[in-house]
């Protein structure tokens, strides 16, 4: 069962001769057509494309090259279906895109080919990574591989069923408001999200571009060290990508915690939190403390404010990003007399129901006579929400807290409600309008059998310390090599 | 707070059918309405935050680079025509 593997347990057999890189391609795509009839994690996929440059690894593999110079060399990597991949179709989940096939490459993948890396799959996600579920995906929903009657959460839904069901070795995901975090919590798997900046945007379709970043959904703690290792760094392609240093973050998974404080936020206890899951992260809280980890109480007072200031913010840059989709340069077009009538009923086509909820939304709060009220304001909140976060962390190294209030739901149940599914997202969503880095690590199951996660916040590009403590963490506990119930 | 969501969509460019307006309306006053918790803060000389990096006027040097050629920003082009996208006559 070598697609159970992780990479750094796949690239030891590699690198031993004791599989191919086309063995390992071969084996991920007899498990999509065996389970992803089940599970719609994938879009599409190019088995040949995927063949060929499985084909390549081996040929570099025999020539002697090694994954000290090449990390990722021969391991199967799938992708969101919002980061460029050239000469592959990009569809966002939308249909406003129709038959696009991307022209360029996104700096990500760039990075993962450079060090060998086989790139495949378009992964199933929400529209335009607009959701918390993949419901709002144009193409079939996901489902959740622990219970398909669920909903994997989303946006990048796809990306963490694809790692959960063992159909590819990792994936990237991006991350707006918790896109990354809360589907790897709902699907058993690790997801971390990088400080913005971290990661190049360059070839990652804007959702919200002050609040998006792209980052890996892997099977444990090390395999997101090694693609975090892989994908950070400055690109000058992209002017908001930090021009620091990238640490070796494999080097730092030492398991040592001791003396770490980890703060447990007051406002987090709030009362959509179902106790299950609350029982579950208290005792991953607790096995911190038993490892040496100083657990204190802090506050992060504008926690309530936090989802209402996304939700302007987000949709109002959603508002301006998407404006592009117009059936001028790309995309499918519905004609009209002139190019208002088209525009309109080429994006009233295209677009999902929530795409076009947010962009409402989005040109409402920026609309002449409400900027003040709604945008200013909200950019004024941001400000208080990232200072209660600098604040904390004078205090502490690292905030833990579950990554979702419940574990997966059901298929249907929050569709007619969006406000509710928003709502859903109140323990991730800050991150992002803060900036600061977060993981989400598997952390027990509910009654039903159903993962939970445990959320950690590091500090502004602490990706490290962060690592290092979800890893020390994973060391000591087996949930992560825990897998769905699939034939 | 009252949306004239006629208005709004018509800014946004996006047309909708009479059910989709009827689901969005009072969606949109729900949403709202919770929105307007930010009300709550005063913000009174606080900063706004765009972005969370303190960076400004990011430069590069004016330099020629290789970029997309118009054969490759066409390939997906709906219609086209001359090397040139299409679009339906915009004045008379």
């Amino acid at each position: 069962m070598p697609h159970t593997l992780t990479i750094h347990e796949l690239t030891a057999r590699l690198a031993a001769k004791e599989l191919t890189a086309s063995e390992i391609v071969q084996a991920c795509m007899d498990r999509i057509a065996s389970v992803d009839g089940e599970l719609n994690a994938f879009i599409g996929h190019d088995v040949e494309d995927a063949l060929a440059q499985a084909e390549l690894a081996d040929r570099a593999l025999a020539d002697g090259v090694v994954h000290e110079a090449k990390p990722l060399l021969g391991v199967p990597i799938a992708i969101k279906d919002v980061i460029a991949v050239k000469d592959q179709p990009l569809s966002c989940g939308s249909k406003i895109l129709g038959e696009f096939i991307s022209p360029y490459e996104a700096t990500v993948i760039s990075k993962l080919r450079d060090a060998g890396a086989v790139i495949f799959g378009r992964l199933n996600m929400d529209e335009f990574a607009m959701g918390s579920s993949t419901e709002n995906s144009a193409y079939q929903p996901a489902r959740n591989p622990w219970d398909t009657d669920r909903i994997p959460g989303g946006s990048s839904g796809g990306s963490a069923v694809a790692v959960a069901a063992d159909e590819c070795i990792a994936s990237l995901g991006s991350d707006t408001g918790g896109s990354i975090r809360q589907p790897a919590s709902l699907c058993g798997c690790v997801g971390l999200k990088p400080t913005y900046g971290r990661v190049s945007r360059f070839g990652l379709v804007a959702y919200a571009s002050s609040l998006d970043q792209i980052g890996p959904l892997t099977k444990d703690v090390h395999d997101a060290a090694i693609m975090l290792n892989v994908i950070s760094g400055y690109d000058p392609q992209d002017s908001t990508s930090e021009p620091r240093d990238v640490p070796d973050y494999s080097a730092a998974l030492n398991g040592e915690i001791k003396g770490l404080k980890v703060g447990l936020p007051k406002e987090y206890q709030s009362a959509g939190l179902d106790p299950e899951v609350k029982s579950n992260v208290d005792a991953a809280v607790a096995k911190l403390e038993e490892l040496g980890a100083e657990i204190m109480d802090i506050s992060l007072p504008h926690t309530e404010y936090a989802i209402a200031a996304y939700y302007i913010i987000a949709t109002a840059e959603a508002s301006a990003n998407l404006a592009r989709f117009d059936g001028v340069r790309y995309g499918d077009r519905i004609d009209g007399v002139d190019p208002i009538e088209m525009l309109c009923a080429t994006r009233g086509t295209g677009f999902g129901e929530e795409v076009k909820r947010r962009i409402i939304l989005g040109t409402y709060v920026l609309s002449s006579g409400y900027y003040d009220a709604y945008y200013l304001r909200a950019q004024k909140v941001r400000t208080l929400v990232r200072d209660d976060y600098l604040k904390a962390f004078e205090k502490v190294d690292l905030i833990a807290s579950p990554t979702s209030p419940t574990a997966a739901f059901k298929v249907g149940e929050k569709v007619g409600d969006p406000l509710q599914m928003y709502l859903s997202d109140i323990y991730t969503i800050s991150a992002n309008l803060a900036s600061t880095c977060g993981i989400s690590v598997p952390c027990g199951f509910t009654s039903r059998g159903l993962p939970v996660g445990l959320q950690l916040l590091g500090q502004p590009f602490g990706e490290k310390q962060l690592l290092q403590a979800a890893h020390a963490y994973e060391q000591h506990t087996d949930w992560h090599s825990r897998r769905p119930p699939l034939n | 707070m009252e949306i004239d969501l006629q208005h709004v969509v018509n800014l946004a460019r996006i047309n909708l059918s009479l059910e989709e307006e009827a689901r969005i309306r009072p969606q949109m006053k729900e949403i709202l309405k919770y929105i307007d918790k930010l009300n709550e803060l005063d913000v009174e000389g606080i900063e706004p935050t765009a972005h969370a990096l303190p960076l400004t006027n990011v430069m590069r040097k004016d330099e020629v680079q290789r970029s997309l050629s118009s054969e490759d920003a066409l390939r997906n082009a709906p219609r086209q025509a001359n090397g040139l996208f299409v679009v339906p006559k915009i004045v008379e």
